[in-house]
């Protein structure tokens, strides 16, 4: 079974192989990043119902325009070499050239993949930092956006999101309805287990944890709806942890905030005053 | 020739031993949490349909219902002058549905008392013991009886408790210490609805969420609109 | 198979009385039932002190600790402990003759562990995917029932956790502890027993995982968040209990797996000649050690909350539901490498033999996977970013995140490189080590999204964090584990696998693999999140397109399960004893492996990729036997 010492090639093979595939690379990258970055781009989600969802896609596209060249390296280096250097099965075996290591080759990847990294590190912190990105932020966060302010309190509980509006008296709903082009500063707490407010079209998501205010931004744009989920498992109903939100017009939010005042009247003597935590009383002993 | 017989037979016992052990496995599963479904009769008026769901709530199941859990609080569902621990309930679209709770559980106290307000029903009223309420006192609330989807929910006061005669296990006689809750909505399009109740009557579990609250067939279930 | 004269064997009866798997398993129900009847006493005697207990929670827990305590004492494990103090001399080795009755219970030779391990991951694995289809009939339909809701999540939760906690030792369990001897000629791991001990732990651990059916499920996935994990049913307990047994046992194995190689290895074997494969043993083996204790407290406070009613993780009590989620990633995430890294070491070590050229980069592939090993414990809370804990940090766990790219890249060149201008050859178990560069490029390029604070807003819990982690571990540890049994069960067994039956195997598994994941990357953006089991009706056909996808997949699982069984109980073709023409010292020895190994211990001249530099093997295990180790 021992193969016979390799012949060396002509020093030629290395470039013209090498040339072949960088050219087939950059041509590929050419034309698939443009692709990806006017076609797909404007299709990535979350879409741009909110500044911060927007501001998601542009990180989205961005990332993947990114990765657009390192997958057409990939895709073009492994198709070359899968069908160039492919071996006769049925001869003898023969040994490849014993490359053991390239110090050019080596020092430029890492270089590349440093720099390519430290780029990505750097443009998702900015990204972060300039509006929060729609994210959970925590009691005290650092990416605040000012401009037209509203507090919504998000009440998460087995298996329910309840809303409160603490600059309406403390008005707790059942629905979520926002007033469009404003800054809505986003409370999300927990009765219980752990929940995660999710509102996909405008880019929000923050843990809802028990105890916990987890403060997350979202500056709205014009009047549409938007699908809320419970994105942390949290027992048996959570799958239908579900519900539609809406941002309306100021006037249309003044009328509903109205109606919901009345309807909320019967129960408001017996609400807590409204505060960022409710320390949920564990109720464990007993039965 | 016979080594090949033997290894076919030892191949054929084990995808057997396998097919009865995967046999096994999916129907325990199918049968775990599960909770049979119930057809609700259907009446009509002026060719709108019209159901009735006549419920109780138990402190109790009892082991004549739940011979596993008797300790569990629960719904019972009357079907055919029976009650039941079937918390999957078929009801037509669009349908009026009139609903009598005989709530026979003390109470137990909301957590949030934003849900003490009824909500999704005719009038967003409910009639307890014949008296109409936009609301109750939330430390009152024993159960809820609720459909998120639709936003409807429905508090149910609790027994007060010094009352007489309570209720131990289920079933319940009328003659025990009781109030009657009705109220009258309306499904909306076909689907599977979830119901459940928001109070954290489950004692003994955490945040009183657990066990009968995380089970299907005891405070959970679904309205199955066909 | 064994070199060593098998003596005459007592009637069968005899040989099942003694300790066997079957006194194990007699002992473990008799330990279950005095768990729980200890349980039982202590709140029959109705003292205060312990009013506060959940005795329903107590004499579950008891009983399965009471019963791996009795399966463990019955296979034997206690024996040798017992000898000793009883004056008897130290052995270094047991049960190691006596045909197939030495699968079946404890045995010390590292070829049979590994063997042993092989069949009982591989059985794991089937029921974890078995899970996995019952979840995906499940999501043919928006919104209905096949499942009752509350079985829907332990089935998730089931498939997860058994994956998650079994494929961890899915390549060193049985290619590890086969290999590693061998390939660093040795003649047994250091520390044989626990070797031993690691194996049957694991099993009593799957077997209790799936008793949770019984006590109601649990509905927490495998993550087991607190804190709903108190509040959750006595099924929750098997979680509990299964996790801490992996726990302990991927602890043991990757401590006797650093013992082996550290002070085993064969004259001439330097850091810089060692198969490549072990330093991927290595580098997980590291995080084994230094992971899985973190994973154990947390289960002994979550087991203590559930039990004694402590407070660890209830937010108003003083404790923190934060507490266990930071615990839980400190374990959790270099749990993932644990699985990921394995696979690095095995595609490494194929692409030499089948392109035939010499490992390209050495160097940098040891420091890629060391980097990986060790950056992985400092990325913990990128799991944690829109939970609301220290958020002021997540731009240092963006950037420790995505600084693993780096080492990950190590891996992607050498593995390029070893190709380029290679002989290559397409044979199975290196389809299966090519495939695993597609997967995890896509695994790792989507895992750069969740890196992403501001992307990972909207990707995190959803189907794309999910479908992101199957491609690094499906796509990564799966694909290497099926290249690694194609490549080295015919050392293993001394018997062919069918080439055909495996190709095509190959072919449906990586092309069904990328039909079925890749559409739930979609599902995820469109706002699908994990673990539900209700979905918008405008996803109904993505997902019914996975469904059909995932059982076809299922299917091409059982082809496997058909081609392995027909070559290795029926057709028995004899394998040649370096088919693939391996330089690798494991492919100089008889298939399969005589009982001690090397008559002699070998002495090694260079690392084993010396492809196209000579033709002499790496080392010679020649000359005389020598006496038993």
């Amino acid at each position: 079974m021992s193969a016979p010492p390799h012949t060396p090639q002509p020093g030629s093979g290395w470039t013209v192989h090498a040339k072949r595939v960088l050219v087939a690379w950059i041509v590929l990258s050419a034309v698939a990043t443009p692709l990806v970055w006017f076609l797909l781009g404007p299709a990535l989600p979350p879409g741009k119902g909110s500044v911060q969802a927007a501001g998601q896609v542009f990180d989205n596209t961005v990332l993947v325009a990114f990765v657009t060249p390192i997958i057409s390296l990939l895709v073009v280096f492994f198709v070359y070499v899968l069908t160039q250097f492919r071996a006769d099965p049925s001869a003898e075996l023969v040994d490849g050239p014993p490359m053991r290591n390239d110090s050019t080759v080596q020092t430029t990847w890492v270089a590349v993949t440093s720099v390519a990294v430290l780029f990505l590190a750097g443009f998702g912190t900015y990204e972060l930092l300039k509006d929060g990105a729609g994210g959970g932020q925590g009691p005290a966060p650092i990416a605040k956006v000012s401009g037209r302010n509203l507090q919504v309190q998000v009440i998460a509980q087995q298996w329910e999101f309840t809303y409160r509006y603490p600059s309406y008296g403390g008005l707790e709903t059942s629905q979520l309805v926002l007033p469009a082009d404003t800054t809505v500063e986003l409370h999300v707490t927990s009765l219980d287990a752990t929940h995660s407010f999710w509102a996909l079209q405008l880019g929000v998501k923050a843990d809802a944890n028990p105890g916990e205010d987890n403060i997350a931004y979202v500056q709205t744009k014009g009047a549409r709806s938007f699908d809320i989920h419970c994105a942390e498992l949290c027992g048996l109903w959570h799958g239908y942890m579900y519900d539609t939100g809406h941002v309306v017009p100021a006037s249309q939010f003044t009328a509903w905030i109205k109606q919901q005042q009345q309807v909320f009247a019967s129960v408001a003597k017996y609400m807590p005053r409204y505060s960022t935590i409710y320390y949920p009383d564990p109720q464990r002993r007993g039965g | 020739m016979r080594g090949t017989t033997w290894k076919l037979l030892g191949v054929a016992v084990c995808v057997a031993a396998a097919g009865v052990l995967i046999g096994f496995y999916v129907s325990a599963l199918t049968q775990e949490n599960g909770s049979p479904s119930y057809s609700v009769p259907v009446q009509t008026s002026n060719g709108h349909p019209v159901v009735h769901l006549t419920i109780e709530t138990v402190a109790a199941v009892g082991p004549k219902l739940s011979p596993g859990s008797p300790d569990f609080v629960s719904y019972l569902i009357m079907e055919k002058g029976q009650w039941k621990r079937d918390t999957v309930w078929r009801v037509p679209a669009n349908a009026t549905v009139h609903v009598t709770i005989y709530q026979f559980d003390g109470d137990s106290g909301l957590r949030n008392p934003y849900l003490a307000r009824p909500e999704g029903i005719d009038g967003n009223v409910e009639m307890v013991d014949g008296k109409p309420l936009d609301a109750i006192d939330p430390a009152d609330a024993s159960h809820t009886f609720a459909v998120p989807a639709y936003h409807l929910i429905v508090p149910l006061p609790g027994v007060a408790d010094n009352a007489k005669n309570q209720c131990g296990y289920a079933p319940c006689a009328m003659s025990n210490a009781h109030h009657t809750i009705t109220f009258t909505f309306h499904t909306g399009a076909k689907g599977h609805y979830r119901w459940q109740c928001f109070v954290p009557c489950a004692a003994g579990w955490l945040y009183g969420f657990g066990g009968p609250m995380q089970t299907i067939g005891y405070m959970d279930g679904f309205l199955n609109v066909v | 198979m064994s070199s060593i004269a098998v003596e005459a064997r007592p009637p069968v009866w005899r040989r099942l009385v003694g300790f066997n798997l079957l006194t194990g398993i007699l002992l473990g129900i008799v330990g279950w039932y005095a768990g729980w009847y200890l349980a039982h006493a202590i709140h029959a005697a109705s003292l205060d002190y312990f009013a506060d207990i959940d005795f329903n929670e107590l004499s579950i827990v008891l009983a399965y600790i009471f019963g791996v305590i009795g399966f463990l004492v019955g296979l034997g494990f206690l024996n040798y402990p017992f000898a000793r103090l009883r004056g008897y001399p130290p052995t270094l080795r047991e049960k190691e003759t006596g045909g197939i009755g030495r699968y079946f219970g404890l045995c010390t030779d590292h070829k049979v562990v590994g063997i042993q391990y092989l069949i009982g991951i591989g059985l794991f694995l089937f029921v974890g995917g078995l899970n996995a289809m019952l979840i995906r009939v499940e999501l043919l339909r928006p919104n209905h029932q096949v499942w009752p809701a509350g079985t829907y999540l332990t089935l998730v939760g089931i498939h997860g956790t058994m994956m998650m906690g079994i494929m961890t030792s899915g390549i060193l369990g049985p290619f590890g502890n086969y290999l590693i001897p061998l390939l660093i000629g040795a003649r047994r791991m250091a520390f044989p027993r626990i070797e031993a001990l690691t194996f049957w732990m694991l099993m009593a651990g799957g077997v209790i995982l799936e008793t949770t059916i019984f006590f109601g499920g649990f509905p927490t996935g495998w993550t087991g968040y607190a804190p709903l994990n108190i509040q959750a049913n006595a099924g929750m307990d098997c979680y509990i209990i299964f996790f801490a047994l992996v726990g302990i046992s991927m602890c043991l194995l990757g401590l006797n797996m650093i013992a082996t190689i550290v002070t085993m290895r064969a004259p001439g074997l330097t850091w810089t000649r060692l198969p490549i494969f072990v330093w991927g043993v290595l580098s997980t083996s590291a995080l084994m050690v230094l992971s899985a204790p973190v994973l154990i407290a947390t289960l002994l406070m979550a087991l203590l909350d559930r039990t004694a009613q402590t407070n660890f993780f209830i937010p108003s009590q003083g404790g923190s539901a934060f507490l266990y989620e930071n615990l839980f990633w400190f374990f959790g995430h270099p749990e993932v490498y644990i699985l990921a890294l394995p696979g690095f070491g095995i595609v490494l070590e194929l692409l030499p033999v089948f392109a035939r050229k010499p490992l390209w980069g050495y160097r940098l592939a040891v420091a890629g996977m060391m980097g990986v090993s060790l950056l992985s414990f400092f990325v913990w809370q990128h799991h944690l970013f829109v939970s609301g804990i220290n958020a002021d940090v997540r731009p240092f766990y963006i950037l420790s995140t995505e600084l693993i790219s780096i080492p990950t890249g190590f891996t992607f060149l050498c593995g390029m490189m070893t190709l380029w201008r290679g002989r290559i050859r397409y044979t199975v178990p290196m389809l299966f080590a090519l495939s695993w560069f597609f997967n995890f490029l896509i695994g790792g390029l989507t895992g750069v999204f969740l890196s992403d604070a501001p992307s990972d807003v909207t990707t995190h819990g959803s189907f794309f964090s999910m479908a992101h982690f199957h491609y690094t571990i499906m796509g990564g540890l799966v694909f290497a584990f099926f290249g690694g049994i194609y490549y080295w069960v015919p050392k293993m067994t001394g018997f062919q696998l069918n080439e055909r039956l495996g190709k095509m195997h190959f072919w449906s598994m990586f092309i069904l693999f990328n039909l079925t994941f890749f559409p739930l990357f979609i599902a995820g953006l469109l706002g699908q999140p994990r673990r539900v089991v209700t979905y918008p009706q405008s996803l109904q056909f993505l997902n019914d397109w996975v469904s059909v996808c995932a059982f076809l997949l299922g299917t091409s699982m059982l082809l496997f399960l058909y081609n392995f069984v027909k070559s290795l109980v029926f057709d028995r073709i004899p394998a040649p004893a370096n088919p693939w023409g391996s330089k690798s010292i494991e492919w100089q020895l008889p298939s399969p492996v005589p009982v001690h190994n090397f008559d002699r211990i070998p002495v090694f001249s260079g690392d084993p990729y010396g492809y196209g530099e000579r033709s002499a093997p790496v080392a010679v295990p020649a000359g005389a036997p020598a006496g038993r180790d």
